[in-house]
């Protein structure tokens, strides 16, 4: 393995010669990661403006008395914010990492569908014409931004004779993303409302509620559940379009029901807490990099650490600098580039 | 039999090539006639001819040779400069991603910038001949640092590894720039959002002067290459196996990219697309060979930034558009009917 050719290059070796993936590592993984995650949550609640005791916490979760302040302030204003945390999380791992899959492209992630900027482009709307508008409003409408987004790369993408092809995709992708963040540049900046949307970017996962998760849940959930279904077509596809034909795959189709579900875990994620989007690129790269390149096991390992990213990087938010919280996605970078760079100076193949 | 059908349509191809360039040329000199009639003050064709050769009044040279005349040079030196930095670093990292903007010089330079406006209390008369040199500064660092992180002795430098290290960089110093952007005050904010979205404001003849020098060396450089960046193409292993010293002439074609993306940021801000869409363009019309697409893909960006920023003075008088977001606007849509048309 010394002297590869360059990682991007797509050379005549054969394909299954890479297929290296280590069973052990990912269930290592899965089962110390729920736990460390677990004891992250406990001590994400448990920490904060007023400080709880580890008891407390497991007494308010498991006999909930809702005569108590401490318990209120768990019920009410942290679990929901930690499992939201926890919720985004994976779902822009998983998204970013069926994306690496399904394009081959190792700089690939959710961001790349127009997602996050199709969101932004509704905020942006949302800031410059309707101020004030309440909390779920503005969630609602950078889904459907987000959705806008994908709609129109995937429409532009699709639009050819030849079809969908991952370099179509990636290119309809780009330009969509530059066209709507220019529009929400531009309007941000006539409005002088650039600022307010930084403002609610920067907020992250504070302020999330019960309401929010109940919406969201069974939609992520299924959609966790539709991508660990089609993960071994992704493998096939992450080895080639032509190698997956070989092996009578309906690329197509995966590629559509991929491209949902992507839709689905990225939109949500966005809309809560905005463009986090480093986490869809480094957390499948790492996975790879632990566990190899089958996505039945990149898929749910990159769930897990996705949330243990996010997860922790909100407790940093708010130890860093109390009572103010820094802004998670600068957070999620302070803890991923370096990690990131590492990865990257050892990289040889892309995916 | 054969061959010579091949040789045939070998020079259909250079003709139809040839022609599409011509065709670029005339409509940038179309666009710099048209940008010079356009602005605040109206001038007819025909005084703007009179006072090219010298027969304008005072009032009217002011116009033309202090404001208009220098930012329409700009904005083609600065569309070119880009548009050709984007074409090498796609050509080198074989991935039709890269730009300028991935290699983490937009965001170094930006940084450099925001920092600036924070610390010193002046936005008002910012300091015009300082932003540039600092914008430089922090481009260069930028780049410095992804070649530091990204270069391994033995390997050298893999271009996927110098992309990824690239995006990491950009990531780390856009997350920097967000808790700096909750810290200004609204006016600098406006200062700082404006540069960023790439905005011609160097319109002034010394910025042309010090872009110029760069241009003039790398340019041809890039050109000269144009060979060598066809090799590249091909991948490491049937470079190497064609004789070509790969890890050297990578490096120097990386430096020009830098150099080339670096210098045009300090005067333009950041207008990144055009080095990420036109070479896609120009592939779409003149092929791969990088004899055409090189200069294809300067002419195309020079196109671009033109027209974007006279669009940019005229839409919302007297307030400006940035540039950078016109030429995502235009750049965009055509692209992408580009994209679904060809195969």
């Amino acid at each position: 393995m010394s002297s590869k050719a360059s990682p991007a290059s797509h050379d005549t070796e054969s394909p299954t010669a890479h297929i290296h993936t280590r069973p052990w590592a990912a269930t290592l993984i899965l089962t110390g990661g729920v736990l460390l995650l677990a004891l992250g949550m406990a001590l994400s609640i448990s920490f904060g403006a007023a400080d709880i005791k580890l008891s407390v916490v497991w007494q308010a979760i498991f006999n909930f008395n809702p005569d108590l302040t401490p318990h209120q302030i768990i019920w009410e204003i942290r679990l929901p914010r930690i499992l939201g945390g926890a919720m985004v999380g994976a779902c822009f791992a998983v998204a970013g990492a069926i994306m690496q899959g399904m394009t081959r492209n190792p700089l690939a992630d959710s961001g790349l569908l127009g997602l996050n900027a199709g969101a932004g482009f509704a905020l942006a709307v949302c800031f410059a014409f309707f101020p004030g508008m309440s909390y779920m409003y503005i969630i609602l409408y950078s889904f459907l931004g987000a959705g806008l987004g994908v709609l129109l790369v995937y429409g532009f993408g699709a639009a050819s004779k030849s079809g969908l092809t991952p370099l179509r995709l990636v290119l309809a992708g780009a330009a969509v993303s530059a066209m709507l963040s220019a529009f929400s540049e531009g309007i941000a900046l006539y409005f002088k409302v650039g600022q307010d949307i930084a403002f609610w970017t920067a907020g992250g996962v504070a302020g999330t509620k019960w309401s929010q998760l109940e919406v969201m849940f069974p939609w992520i959930l299924g959609a966790l559940i539709a991508g660990l279904i089609i993960s071994r077509s992704i493998t096939l596809l992450s080895l080639g379009e032509d190698i997956a034909i070989g092996l009578g795959q309906r690329t197509g189709l995966i590629k559509l029901v991929g491209l949902i579900v992507v839709l689905i875990l990225a939109g949500a994620a966005v809309s809560v807490v905005g463009a986090v989007g480093f986490v869809g690129l480094i957390i499948p790269h790492l996975t790879r990099k632990l566990v190899g390149v089958d996505y039945r096991w990149i898929i749910p390992c990159s769930a897990v650490m996705g949330s243990l990213l996010l997860v922790f990087a909100d407790l940093a938010a708010r130890m860093i600098n109390p009572p103010y919280e820094t802004p998670i996605g600068a957070l999620v970078a302070l803890i991923g580039v370096p990690f990131f760079l590492y990865l990257a100076r050892k990289e040889r193949r892309s995916l | 039999m054969e061959s010579s059908t091949l040789v045939q349509t070998e020079r259909k191809k250079k003709t139809k090539s040839t022609m599409v360039l011509i065709v670029l040329g005339a409509l940038i000199i179309a666009a710099f006639i048209v940008s010079m009639n356009t602005g605040f003050t109206k001038l007819s064709p025909l005084e703007v001819i009179r006072t090219l050769f010298g027969g304008g009044t005072p009032k009217q040279d002011l116009i033309l040779f202090e404001f208009r005349l220098p930012r329409i040079v700009i904005s083609v030196l600065v569309g070119a400069g880009l548009a050709l930095s984007g074409c090498i670093l796609q050509g080198v990292s074989r991935n039709p991603l890269a730009d300028p903007g991935i290699l983490g010089i937009n965001a170094g330079a930006g940084l450099v910038v925001m920092l600036f406006v924070s610390f010193f209390p002046t936005t008002t008369a910012a300091p015009i001949f300082l932003l540039p040199i600092l914008a430089l500064i922090g481009a260069t660092f930028a780049a410095f640092l992804i070649y530091v992180l990204s270069y391994k002795k033995g390997e050298g430098l893999l271009p996927t590894r110098m992309l990824l290290t690239g995006i990491g960089v950009a990531a780390g110093i856009s997350s920097a720039m967000i808790v700096l952007t909750l810290r200004l005050s609204p006016e600098k904010y406006q200062f700082v959002a404006t540069w960023m979205a790439g905005s011609i404001w160097g319109s002034n003849w010394k910025f042309v002067t010090a872009l110029l020098p760069f241009l003039l060396v790398l340019v041809p450089l890039v050109l000269y290459k144009a060979r060598v960046l066809n090799v590249l193409n091909l991948g490491d292993q049937t470079a190497s196996g064609l004789g070509a010293p790969v890890e050297r002439e990578r490096l120097i074609l990386l430096a020009a990219a830098v150099g080339l993306a670096g210098s045009c940021v300090s005067v333009s801000g950041g207008i990144s697309f055009v080095g990420l869409i036109g070479p896609h363009l120009a592939r779409r019309l003149v092929g791969p060979k990088h004899q055409f697409l090189l200069p294809a893909s300067a002419l195309i960006g020079s196109l671009l930034v033109l027209v974007a920023d006279t669009l940019g003075r005229v839409i919302l008088q007297p307030s400006e558009i940035p540039a950078g977001i016109l030429v995502a606007i235009i750049g965009a849509p055509y692209f992408l009917f580009l994209l679904s048309r060809t195969k």
